[in-house]
């Protein structure tokens, strides 16, 4: 059995005492230990990060990586993902990486049903550059852009995903680390674009992790049908990343769909094309 | 010398650069070598099109003010244009829509009476000037089925009842014995280019003068073995190209200005990271949307100073269709060699015009980029003696490739000791040697026209077709640089060396070759800049270069 630890690098982790993101960590470790044991070849994966404390993961995890710019994963992944698509690409991003700095990207991702699957480390503030609000802060956020309380109200991005396109549209909680390893999974599995949104607390700026605990609930155990668009929407609502009583984690909406890639490449594998001989071309323009 | 210029004008939507064409392949066919300038402004319908083929028995970059014959579609290619005919010139015009001196005849009449759709007067147009120029019947058929796509029994009636109104040819051109060559576009030149130098994957988002590129590629994917991608926006299309890149496709951007600055953030990334790309900067005149369909050499400055943080990175500026095919492949080549960034500058008159195009294409050939050798652990950025860390990519069983925005160590985790950050800026910044030693194998610096005189035109990049006639004509010299960063310096001073007048040529308003040459102590004597988004004609200037030398 391949370990957690094997997957590590020589890398020193700077993550907060208590942040959320040694879950997640974790947690995407062992489901890559366990691809791994079913035999799976772990030099097929390729992992793209943004810029925050969420994107330090590719430092930490001992796969193929492009480490790249804030708000910038899903492009990254996206020519990744056409240049050789027997690559299994997975994206890391922060809220204001995901949501913020690069959200049109988010959208065409979801739009294209592009074969790649999208973390989000939403711990609803901006972590690295110490404490500012992002698009899924609550109302009032007091961060130190916002002394005075965010005076926007936040995005869901589930309903967001839903919207846009996404096949596979899901929410984990890295303090649930077992039910937040079975979606990655399910993610990773699935063939489409898939997106998770990840509740993350930031020990330092933003601890929510009581707030959740009390407040999560796994779909899988209400009976919820994921290729219910309504239902999924309905669902989304349930809890708009303010206050509320309940909110729902796990599968919210999953079908199949041509994917981008297949789509566009019609079988063409970029890495591998072969040179052609230009001059039939030429020909035509005399 | 043999030549003979056709200026074709009408509205938007009359068809003007698809005649434009036919009428430069017909010429092609005679044997003659081809210049053909578009010039449109950035509507869809309405306005004022026209174009100008300036055919030549000898090679030629640049058409000139004055021409030879005018076919007039609408009236504003009278009025705009008579000016411009030379002596023994003649119009040749729509008599249903345009009045005019010169050999009407009725397009419309022609075009209706056959029950055509009205952008056909554009056929009716080449018949009527086949027929004017003395070309055979058979020439023009010949020519039509290779080109027209829809209708062709249809359009070919049109064409030869217009044939058949002229009574009397009045230019009897003769045809050369010369072979036929290709006609291009820059835009074309540089795909082909690209193509024949390996290129996998082309992604661009839409924007003139570049969007031609995407779609040439996108129509020929298949004969040229090339996937296309059409982003969300310029942010996205460099973010996939690094990406690809990453995964080891060989990947060209294209856009302009406005769409390079959005890229910029991401240049800097590659610079980082030592993502190979190309990128096709052909650039229009700004600030800002500026003129989108006209031209201008404005951002030389902006790119070879674009990206934030200090890492190599290579700038070519091809003058004419060979050069761009050679120079971008050229562009790919170093920038699989050095995991640079590579940059083709082009500018809409080099983009959007056509060339007779005679180049040795084996001349152009992938080179292999340096691969891993699979011994031992893999290191990304190994720190080596020139600097180039071999290559692996992702799906290699044996290699874990980590490549980061981030300063980093060999491996690629991010680092901040001072020692570690010192070492790798090093090894990038080292791989300069090796790239000035290849480049030096290239012709880095072009001369024309007459070597011993003591006048120097200097000009870079869609200026240079221009340049070069004036100098035959007045036996100056021409020195032209092709590649402008790194700028080969000590070529460039040769070039100029025993030269007592430099002058400057330039399609911008402040001379921005001569400020970057002159930070490396290289004085121009005058500068003849052009600003109002033309190209420099032959013609026009001579007159100012006579003006300078007076
Ligand atoms: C273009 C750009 N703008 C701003 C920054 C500065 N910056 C770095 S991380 C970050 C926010 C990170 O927030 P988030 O994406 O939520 O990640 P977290 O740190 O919370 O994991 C910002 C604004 C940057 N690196 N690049
Ligand atoms: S600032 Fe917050 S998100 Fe960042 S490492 Fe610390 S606890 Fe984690
Ligand atoms: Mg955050």
């Amino acid at each position: 059995m391949t370990t957690v630890k094997e997957l590590g690098t020589y890398a020193d982790n700077t993550w907060c005492p208590g942040c959320g993101n040694f879950s997640i960590l974790t947690s995407i470790k062992k489901v890559l230990a366990g691809l791994k044991d079913g035999g799976f070849d772990l030099s097929r994966v390729a992992m793209v990060s943004g810029i925050g404390c969420h994107a330090k993961i590719v430092d930490y995890i001992d796969v193929n990586s492009f480490y790249s710019i804030h708000g910038r994963v899903p492009p990254a992944m996206t020519g990744i993902k056409l240049a050789n698509p027997d690559l299994v690409v997975i994206g890391h991003s922060g809220d204001g990486d995901a949501y913020g700095e690069g959200v049109e990207h988010l959208i065409f991702s979801a739009k294209r049903n592009i074969n790649m699957t999208y973390f989000i480390h939403n711990n609803r503030v901006y972590g690295l550059t110490t404490g500012q609000f992002t698009p899924t802060s609550p109302p009032g956020f007091k961060g130190r852009s916002t002394p005075l309380g965010s005076p926007e109200a936040p995005m869901n991005p589930i309903e967001l995903m839903l919207s846009a396109g996404a096949t596979f549209v899901a929410r984990g909680f890295s303090g649930k680390i077992k039910h937040l390893q079975d979606v990655m999974l399910a993610a990773i599995n699935h063939k489409g674009f898939a997106f998770v949104d990840v509740l993350q607390p930031c020990f330092t700026f933003f601890n929510t992790y009581d707030f959740y605990k009390d407040r999560v609930y796994e779909l899988e155990g209400e009976g919820h049908v994921t290729s219910d668009r309504t239902a999924a929407f309905e669902k989304a609502g349930e809890w708009t990343y303010g206050e509320g009583d309940r909110i729902p984690v796990g599968i919210f909406y999953q079908v199949e769909k041509p994917t981008y890639d297949e789509t566009l490449l019609r079988g063409r594998v970029p890495v591998k094309l072969k040179l052609k001989d230009i001059r039939p071309v030429l020909d035509k323009h005399v | 010398m043999k030549e003979l210029s056709i200026l074709i004008g009408g509205k938007a939507g009359d068809g003007i650069r698809q005649a434009g064409q036919t009428i430069s392949i017909l010429l092609n066919r005679l044997g003659y070598r081809i210049f053909f300038y578009d010039d449109y402004p950035s509507l869809i319908r309405g306005g004022h099109n026209f174009s100008i083929i300036r055919a030549s028995e000898k090679p030629i970059a640049a058409h000139k003010e004055n021409v030879d014959l005018i076919v007039a579609l609408n009236q504003d290619a009278v009025e705009k244009h008579q000016n411009r005919l030379n002596p023994g010139g003649m119009i040749l015009y729509d008599s249903d829509h345009v009045e005019a001196e010169g050999v009407g005849i009725h397009l419309n009449e022609i075009v209706k009476g056959l029950e055509g759709k009205p952008i056909m007067r554009n056929t009716a147009a080449i018949g009527g000037l086949a027929k004017a120029l003395d070309i055979e019947w058979a020439v023009v058929e010949d020519v039509m089925k290779d080109t027209v796509e829809k209708e062709i029994e249809l359009n070919l009636k049109i064409a030869q009842t217009a044939y058949n109104k002229v009574e009397e040819p009045f230019f009897a051109l003769q045809k050369l014995e010369q072979n036929m060559l290709p006609l291009i576009s820059g835009n074309e030149a540089i795909s082909l280019g690209a193509v024949q130098a390996g290129l996998n994957m082309y992604i661009a988002y839409p924007m003139t003068p570049a969007s031609a590129i995407l779609h040439y590629l996108a129509a020929h994917e298949d004969d040229l073995g090339v996937v296309t991608v059409h982003p969300e926006s310029e942010i996205g299309v460099i973010l996939m190209a690094l990406g690809a890149a990453y995964a080891g496709a060989r990947t060209m951007v294209g856009t302009s200005g406005g769409g390079f600055a959005l890229m910029t953030e991401a240049l800097s990334l590659s610079g980082q990271g030592e993502f190979p790309v190309v990128f096709v900067m052909a650039q229009r005149p700004g600030p800002s949307t500026g003129v989108p369909t006209y031209t201008m050499q404005g951002d030389l400055l902006f790119v070879v100073h674009a990206g934030h943080g200090e890492f190599s990175k290579v700038v070519v500026a091809p003058g004419d269709a060979e050069e761009a095919f050679y120079l971008t492949g050229l562009a790919m080549n170093l920038a699989w060699k050095f995991h640079i960034p590579t940059f083709v500058l082009s500018d809409k008159h080099l983009s959007e015009s056509i060339f007779s195009f005679d180049a040795d294409l084996d001349k152009v050939q992938p080179e292999d980029a340096l691969l891993w050798d699979g011994k031992g652990e893999y290191k990304r950025y190994l720190d080596t003696k020139d600097g180039i860390s071999p290559l692996a990519f992702p799906g290699n069983p044996a290699a874990t490739v980590k490549s980061t925005s981030y300063e980093h160590d060999e491996y690629g985790i991010t680092t901040e000791e001072p020692e570690q950050i010192a070492r790798m800026q090093k090894k990038r910044l080292r791989k300069r040697e090796g790239l000035l030693a290849e480049l030096a194998k290239n012709e880095q610096v072009k001369i024309y026209g007459n070597p011993e005189s003591k006048t120097v035109l200097l000009c870079w990049g869609s200026t240079k077709g221009a340049c070069v006639e004036v100098a035959e004509e007045l036996g100056l010299k021409v020195v032209q640089p092709l590649v402008l960063e790194p700028l080969p310096i000590e070529e460039l001073k040769q070039a100029l060396s025993g030269s007592d007048k430099i002058i400057d040529v330039e399609v911008n308003a402040t001379g921005q070759l001569a400020k970057l040459i002159s930070s490396h102590g290289v004085c121009v004597d005058d500068m003849i800049l052009r600003f109002d988004a033309r190209p420099f004609t032959v013609d026009v200037l001579l007159d100012r270069v006579k003006e300078v030398l007076s």
